[in-house]
């Protein structure tokens, strides 16, 4: 079990690199401290294998380091990190029984055949593999196929960590959500390093405490699945998580606060001065569909907007509303009713952020 | 509902049967028709039954014959099989110096067999060829005409150069078709070097080896031309395989009769050992 850190790291495929566009990991630092349950959470394409693949030593990285307990370990190879990962697409060795696949990495450690067995027979309980034990892995199933598959990396009790790369794609949901719950438990039960890499976010928030939302090569949130509701660091990371994501506004300043398509917001005299010392002009406001205040009665901080849409949801509502030129989505109770083609939305001061060059403004300005 | 038959559809094998008989049946048939008659010229053949399947399998000179041809198969599989997967493990992957190395195992594949012979033949002389002076010349003493285990070695050597480039090809083309993933996961295992081979790739080859032991078992259990131009079956008749005492039977000593009863025998052991192989390999691992 070891902390694993992230110094300055950078990664580009091309061998010259010219500009921030050529590289897959932009540089930064991060820690995953030990004994940590972790999401990494972002689309497809944002990076998220080529950091796990540089964790665990299967990719060396361009620039920076990687350090684990404050050990450099970038030139060592997985094997020397002592490291396991589980990979999108299961990996069995087929011309073994599913028994031999599993005691396979304890082997290869030089492990005692008593401890194997009992190690063996552990993981093959929770993973429920225990019928199948002494079956050729060659005719599993793609779902036992890719228990096989994690179960080689959950045998091994002693690794600095486990990665998993979107291992659940594979699998049917009702049995996603049960190894879902059985990897918490393993977690739990080994207090293991555990970072998993998802597109999901309702899969990184059922697994992890802490989520890291990856866009474009960067880490650009790590905070628990609340904080990044509540809270989005980035306007990515407000449109990702949630459902619907957050309503994202370009706004101008106007003498007394912002304004868009003539509609004047007004917002905290301190964001006003976050805007009034930056220089960029790609300011936008954001707020989560949850947190805009319906109402079918005019009031002082209202807006009178067009329902476009009413999406009957079950247990709630979305409503998609049209403000100036502008779509915003509100979510809403299942009970709430909606009136005519007109209402009144307002935007609580508390959960209206400002975005300055796509990341989050808070607090007093310097 | 009854099914209607209709025995029409039959009619559609035809062609390849037909094709099947003129390409192996009819021509097989004539040699049945020769290891059954005693032939003196034309016009005079006389039935003889199993007389010469009885001679042949008595007869002493095709018994050592066909003790060197199972020795001489023998060893050629025991070489160039290990040291073929040895060469594809040990090939570049990837760029130029992969398609040198290929084209370069390729070159003793586009060779003529009677000249693959005589590149030895002379390769192998104590006098103007390379090897044989410079064994000389290091003091061994190295004459594959006089010596029976010189001509042997110089007969397996030129075998092996010539074959081997096969066998490593076909397990090159097998090691490719493993996915990138396998090596990963193994990694991450930590999976020793050996642990790798025996696990992922030995396995993985399982089909391109059975090709590889079948066609380098057949060739060289039907080898003729390379030993025959190297040696000429010397010294004495050391290194005579089956396809030589059998042409020797049939055109030299005009003995089709016998030769014709011996053809089929020979036709009979290549069938069986490739399908004793075959079934091995293939149920090698098919528990469960």
């Amino acid at each position: 079990m070891a902390e694993i850190q992230l110094k300055s790291l950078a990664h580009s495929y091309s061998k010259n690199p010219s500009g921030p566009e050529d590289y897959a990991i932009r540089q930064m630092s991060h820690v995953w401290h030990n004994g940590g349950a972790y999401a990494l959470l972002g689309p497809s394409g944002c990076g998220k294998s080529t950091m796990l693949n540089i964790i665990s030593g299967l990719l060396q990285p361009s620039e920076g380091e990687v350090l684990f307990d404050n050990v450099k370990v970038n030139e060592l190879s997985p094997k020397d990190r002592n490291i396991a990962q589980v990979f999108q697409f299961p990996v069995v060795y087929d011309s073994m029984t599913v028994f031999d696949n599993l005691a396979f990495p304890l082997r290869n450690a030089g492990m005692p055949k008593a401890r194997i067995n009992a190690k063996v027979e552990e993981i093959a309980a929770i993973l429920e593999l225990d019928n199948v034990l002494h079956n050729k892995a060659k005719n599993l199933t793609a779902d036992e196929k890719q228990k096989v598959s994690m179960g080689r990396g959950l045998v091994r009790d002693d690794v600095s960590a486990i990665l998993f790369d979107e291992p659940l794609t594979v699998i049917d949901p009702q049995l996603k959500w049960r190894l879902r719950r059985k990897l918490k438990q393993i977690h739990e039960q080994f207090n293991i390093t555990m970072v998993y890499v998802t597109h999901d976010q309702l899969e990184a928030s059922t697994f992890a405490d802490k989520i890291a939302v990856m866009y474009d090569g960067q880490i650009v949130q790590f905070g628990t699945p609340r904080e990044l509701f509540e809270n989005p660091n980035h306007t990515f990371v407000g449109y990702f998580i949630g459902s619907p994501g957050m309503n994202l506004i370009p706004v101008q300043r106007t003498e007394t606060g912002v304004e868009f398509d003539n509609i004047p917001l007004i917002i905290h005299p301190d964001l006003l001065r976050h805007i009034d010392a930056s220089t960029s002009s790609n300011i936008k406001i954001g707020i989560r569909p949850e947190f805009v205040y319906l109402s079918n009665t005019p009031s002082d901080d209202t807006y009178e907007c067009q329902v476009n849409y009413i999406e009957d949801l079950g247990t709630y509502q979305i409503v998609a509303l049209e403000l100036g030129s502008r779509s915003l989505l509100a979510r809403i109770d299942e009970d709430q009713m909606i009136e005519g083609d007109t209402v009144y939305i307002g935007f609580p001061r508390q959960w209206l952020k400002l975005y300055i060059d796509e990341f989050l403004v808070e607090g007093v300005a310097e | 509902m009854n099914k209607v038959p209709n025995n029409k559809a039959w009619w559609l094998v035809l062609p390849v049967f037909i094709l099947v008989a003129f390409s192996a049946l009819i021509p097989l048939m004539t040699v049945v028709n020769y290891s059954v008659q005693d032939i003196f010229g034309p016009g005079q053949a006389y039935f003889v039954g199993t007389e010469w399947f009885e001679e042949v399998l008595g007869n002493e000179r095709l018994q050592a014959s066909l003790g060197r041809q199972f020795l001489f198969s023998a060893a050629v599989l025991f070489i160039q099989i290990p040291l073929g997967i040895g060469i594809a493990l040990m090939m570049p992957t990837t760029g130029k110096r992969a398609s040198l190395c290929l084209i370069l195992l390729a070159i003793p594949l586009l060779i003529p067999w009677n000249v693959v012979g005589t590149i030895w033949q002379i390769f192998g002389r104590g006098d103007i060829g390379l090897f044989g002076w410079g064994l000389n010349q290091l003091g061994v003493d190295y004459n594959y005409t006089a010596n029976t285990g010189d001509a042997w070695a110089t007969v397996l050597l030129m075998d092996v150069w010539h074959w081997t480039p096969l066998v490593a090809l076909l397990c090159y083309s097998g090691l490719r078709a493993i996915p990138e993933a396998f090596y990963q996961a193994a990694e991450i295992d930590r999976a020793s070097r050996w642990a790798i081979f025996r696990y992922i790739q030995l396995p993985r080859l399982k089909s391109v080896l059975v090709i590889a032991v079948l066609l380098r078992f057949m060739d060289s259990f039907m080898i003729y031309t390379e030993p025959f131009v190297l040696t000429g079956g010397g010294p004495g008749s050391s290194t005579t395989f089956l396809s030589q005492t059998l042409t020797t039977m049939a055109i030299g000593q005009f003995d089709i009769g016998r030769a014709a009863a011996f053809s089929l025998i020979y036709f009979l052991i290549v069938l069986l050992v490739s399908w004793l192989f075959f079934t091995a390999i293939t149920h090698l691992d098919k528990q469960k």
